[in-house]
């Protein structure tokens, strides 16, 4: 059976081919199998090189010192060491904690049970094209804030903060400083000694590395001080007990060398798919692109295919893998938060689509899915009462619904 | 997720799709859902002089399972009274068309949709013969 088109790399990525024979290296028998923590052979000494040049491999990327990079599970896991672990660390200088609310749900999540734990979470609206800035950041301020948490690429629809301006701001404040870069990592440039960011959750899954991989950053100049919120033998300095996974580490490194590497050329690639995807589209009417269009990474288009409802079009689209705003599965039938929190209209939000093109995507493909997408909508803008009615130049604003 | 068989072929060659005079006194429109729930169902039926409904067509905005719920009905009420038609239930829809329970809101709307049309028709004739 022919794989549909992938163009979800927002969601994930296939491992590197280069990345997996790394990572073989270190399962086998004959591999690099050993235990980073043994110190009593050369089994051990081994592994322990090959983790800490992958580690010199993650920090190269972001511009870091690899003593400041902690290996995780995972963006999810690093979250919530970096946001339980500051607020419980620091909490006796306050408990008040600023973040957005377009954040991934490993940020929100984590502060909703920081509000069950007593602290208090301001959650800032973005603009209408999803960027949240500084001065907003700045507005929700107060004397016992000591944690502000802001993405700096956003999942759904690509955009990009500034987050060298926010960091600025809190540093001035002395307040921490995390950023979620699990989606910006490897598509624009970090620069940690450039920017007065404190804590920096990474990922190896969405940089063409292995799943369960993960990693935090934390400042050491300033020093950062963090609660553990996994105990066990000690292991990165006390910050994340549990044995390292050798296969795991190295495959995060060598994702991160060849992102580092081959940014520049791969973000010219991804932007000339993309330009040619969004001219296939935008003969369609109504199209809208969600976000900033200009302030996001390359590989993301999300757009909106108005009066055609997500679901319906991702059903169209049988033979590519992609991703909707729209969740018709739930008995509150609520369409994307992200969206929802741009102030998108609701049918907008539900006729959203997000195309994520990446390293391993063909001009064919994105040939193939103009067609099928032009296809797909004009299929069910037939089928569509909305479009009659925009047809007849009725706002649908103007109609009252019976909503159920 | 997965889509029944039925639900597949009704959303590939969705039957009875159009639209009707709704100014015509033969003709009932039930419009039902809303776009901020991600569904829009309209129904309309075309009835004749002894109360027998000939024709039905239907547009929806929503997903497979919604398009696939207004397709059926509108075979499903051809040739039937109103009175028939009205009782039409949303769990022999969902029944007929495998839907899973996150989507039985689906043929809840399908059946407001004929009741909407039936009362549409309904009215437009009362306020014929007063």
């Amino acid at each position: 059976m022919k794989r549909p088109i992938y163009l979800d790399y927002a969601a994930t990525t296939p491992v590197d081919p280069r990345v997996v024979e790394k990572m073989t290296e270190c399962l086998s028998m004959e591999g690099n199998f050993g235990n980073p923590a043994s110190r009593s052979h050369s089994y051990g000494w081994q592994a322990e090189q090959a983790v800490e040049t992958a580690r010199k491999q993650v920090a190269d990327l972001i511009n870091a010192d690899p003593r400041e990079i902690v290996w995780t599970s995972g963006a999810t896991e690093s979250d919530n060491l970096a946001i339980k672990g500051a607020a419980h660390f620091y909490g006796k200088k306050g408990k008040h904690i600023i973040t957005s609310k377009v954040e991934h749900k490993a940020v929100l999540d984590t502060c909703r049970q920081l509000e069950r734990e007593g602290y208090e979470v301001t959650y800032l609206d973005p603009q209408s094209n999803g960027i949240v800035t500084a001065d907003q950041v700045k507005g929700a301020i107060r004397e016992d804030t000591i944690v502000v948490s802001i993405m700096h690429v956003n999942n759904e629809i690509g955009t990009i903060n500034d987050i060298a301006a926010i960091g600025e701001l809190t540093r001035e404040n002395k307040i921490i400083f995390h950023v979620d870069a699990a989606q910006s990592a490897g598509k624009i440039e970090i620069d940690m000694q450039a920017m007065k960011v404190d804590l920096l959750s990474l990922s190896a899954h969405k940089v063409y590395g292995p799943k369960g991989m993960g990693a935090l950053y934390v400042r050491r100049k300033p020093r950062i001080r963090l609660e553990a919120q996994m105990h066990g033998g000690g292991h990165e300095r006390g910050m994340r007990s549990g044995t390292l996974p050798t296969h795991q580490i190295v495959g995060m490194g060598e994702a991160f060398r060849i992102a580092k590497e081959e940014m520049v050329e791969e973000n010219q690639r991804l932007l000339t798919l993309r330009q040619r995807l969004w001219d296939g589209l935008v003969g369609l009417e109504e199209v809208h692109i969600n976000g900033d269009p200009e302030l996001r990474v390359s590989g993301n288009l999300n757009v909106s295919l108005a009066f055609v409802e997500g679901e319906s079009l991702l059903m169209a689209l049988k033979d590519v893998a992609v991703s909707s705003g729209s969740a018709c599965t739930s008995a509150s039938l609520e369409p994307s938060y992200v969206l929802r929190a741009l102030g998108l209209a609701d049918e907008l939000a539900h006729s959203s689509i997000r195309f994520a093109i990446g390293r391993f995507t063909t001009e064919e493909e994105v040939d193939r899915v103009i067609e099928t997408t032009c296809e797909g909508v004009k299929k069910l803008r037939e089928l569509s009462p909305l479009w009659d009615m925009f047809k007849d130049g009725i706002d649908l604003s103007t109609v009252e619904w019976a909503a159920h | 997720m997965a889509y029944s068989d039925k639900v597949l072929d009704h959303y590939e060659n969705p039957r009875n799709v159009g639209a009707m005079d709704s100014e015509e006194g033969s003709v009932g429109t039930g419009m039902v859902g809303a776009p901020a729930c991600g569904d829009v169902m309209r129904l309309q039926i075309k009835v004749s002089d002894d109360g027998i409904i000939e024709d039905a067509k239907f547009k929806t905005y929503g997903c497979g399972s919604a398009i696939a719920s207004s397709s059926l009905v509108t075979e499903w009420v051809k040739g039937k009274t109103l009175d028939e038609a009205s009782e039409i239930k949303n769990t022999a829809i969902a029944e007929e068309l495998a839907l899973p329970p996150v989507k039985i809101h689906c043929s809840v709307l399908a059946e407001d949709a004929i009741k909407a049309a039936v009362n549409d028709y309904k009215k437009k004739q009362g306020s014929q013969e007063s």
